[in-house]
């Protein structure tokens, strides 16, 4: 069983149907203690950091989605479900996450006016640091992306997959212990996001 | 480096997907669904879906045709026609969609744009536009006027006015569709995309015209497009999605390869 995150940070039927269609039972649910005993978490979201924020406090879940990581349980976070994994977002004047991977998250911030923000459509990841998440799917595969700020990790460890955009290479995906994470959208990119998403399945949460 | 997007359209009237010339004379081509299938499959980037009678017939846009949409695609897709107000947008996320479209609703009530992206997010909200060309200078800056319900009616709004302020209220992407190239596959509207592409800072798509794989070429360079809409092309079966894309990987086009 999956447990997804409803944290009213956008819609959840995507994620949702690409679970179901690899075959995997899920919840969605914002009640803490379903959280707590979950076996396999994903934390997916769109929107900005602060509202996320804000919502998390307000539904009671920052202690039990810390819980459950410390739970060692198989956890992913997508897209602004990444970036809350950080320390601190650059987003609605600074912005303090949930601090279980080391470091911040920023702003795009082109040189070249044609370079358009957010991001939005098809690019490639080249994969750094082997992990369970990628296995079978090709280096420099492509992924759907949508997004205005980026993970910047201090710790090169802890990336597994870079992505190049507004003459940065950033963390597309990171991973720390039981804890993965994409910038991308693996349910929205087709049939190698739902490798990946069965992948996550499949992954014990060890390296 | 970000890919540029092949996205085809399909324009759905009573659960089957058309296609007309200038918005006229459709023709009946296939069910959208197999559709979805077929080109999501076979490598395309996004889709969109237009409910294309919806807003004449006075009716919500088809959400179960949406919903079974989400359940076999798994790429993004916008959906537009019969969206009236934030609840029809909430309905047809919730069904699956990746973005909303909306083009006549926006020019009656541009407020919408601003609620929409406040309550789901800019990335969600698409504003098309149908630019005419037009000769008055004086009155319409930019050379085109926006039109709406397939060119039926002209509004007095000039097209670069009407992208910078969708913009500013908030869409995330600008769908410019030219009234002029649609359904001719004679090529997309150069100047129009490029004039608009240059001046926003969101996403512009390029549609109407498609016809060769040399016209997207042209749309991604001279046109500055992020992304073109694509039908008649692939609705006849005259080119797959992988030729078209192995055509602009030839032409040095940053295209997604692998699916």
């Amino acid at each position: 069983m999956i447990t997804i995150v409803d944290y009213k940070a956008g819609n959840l039927t995507s994620v949702r149907l690409a679970f179901e269609h690899i075959g995997f039972e899920v919840r969605i649910t914002q009640e803490p203690d379903e959280i707590l005993d979950a076996e396999r978490v994903v934390f997916p979201g769109v929107g900005a950091a602060g509202a996320a924020m804000d919502n998390l406090r307000q539904l009671g879940l920052i202690e039990p989605l810390k819980q459950v990581v410390a739970r060692k349980v198989p956890f992913l976070g997508i897209c602004i479900g990444m970036q809350l994994l950080f320390d601190l977002s650059e987003e609605d004047g600074g912005t303090d996450c949930l601090g279980l991977i080391a470091g911040t998250v920023k702003q795009f911030r082109p040189a070249d006016p044609m370079c358009k923000i957010p991001q939005m459509g098809w690019n490639t990841v080249s994969m750094v640091n082997a992990h369970p998440l990628f296995e079978g799917i090709e280096d420099n595969s492509e992924f759907y992306f949508v997004h205005s700020y980026y993970p910047a990790p201090p710790e090169q460890g802890v990336i597994i997959g870079q992505t190049d955009y507004a003459d940065v290479v950033f963390a597309s995906a990171a991973a720390k212990g039981n804890i993965v994470s994409t910038q991308f959208h693996p349910e929205r990119s087709g049939r190698i996001g739902l490798k990946l998403l069965e992948n996550f399945c499949r992954w014990d949460g060890k390296c | 480096m970000l890919s540029k997007r092949i996205i085809p359209c399909l324009d759905v009237r009573n659960k089957r997907v058309t296609k007309g010339v200038k918005f006229q004379n459709n023709v009946e081509l296939g069910d959208p669904i197999e559709m979805a299938v077929a080109y999501s499959d076979g490598g395309c980037d996004e889709l969109v879906f237009y409910d294309i009678t919806a807003s004449a017939e006075r009716r919500p846009i088809d959400i179960e045709m949406v919903r079974e949409i989400a359940n076999v695609v798994h790429i993004p897709f916008a959906v537009g026609g019969g969206i009236e107000k934030l609840e029809d947008m909430r309905r047809v996320l919730l069904a699956g969609a990746e973005k909303i479209s909306v083009n006549s609703l926006a020019v009656r009530n541009p407020r919408i744009i601003a609620e929409g992206a406040r309550e789901f997010g800019s990335q969600c909200i698409v504003l098309g536009m149908d630019p005419v060309r037009v000769d008055d200078r004086e009155k319409f800056p930019s050379g085109y006027e926006i039109t709406t319900r397939g060119f039926r009616e002209r509004t007095g709004m000039d097209a670069l006015a009407w992208a910078k302020k969708a913009e500013d209220m908030g869409a995330g992407e600008i769908v410019v569709n030219s009234v002029d190239a649609d359904g001719t596959r004679e090529g997309f509207e150069l100047n129009l995309t490029e004039m608009i592409a240059v001046n926003v800072g969101i996403p512009v798509v390029a549609s109407g015209g498609a016809g060769t794989c040399q016209h997207l070429v042209d749309v991604f360079t001279e046109g500055k497009a992020d992304a073109a809409i694509i039908a008649s092309m692939i609705h006849t079966g005259q080119f797959t999605i992988r030729q078209i894309k192995d055509e602009l990987i030839t032409s040095g086009i940053c295209i997604r390869q692998k699916w």
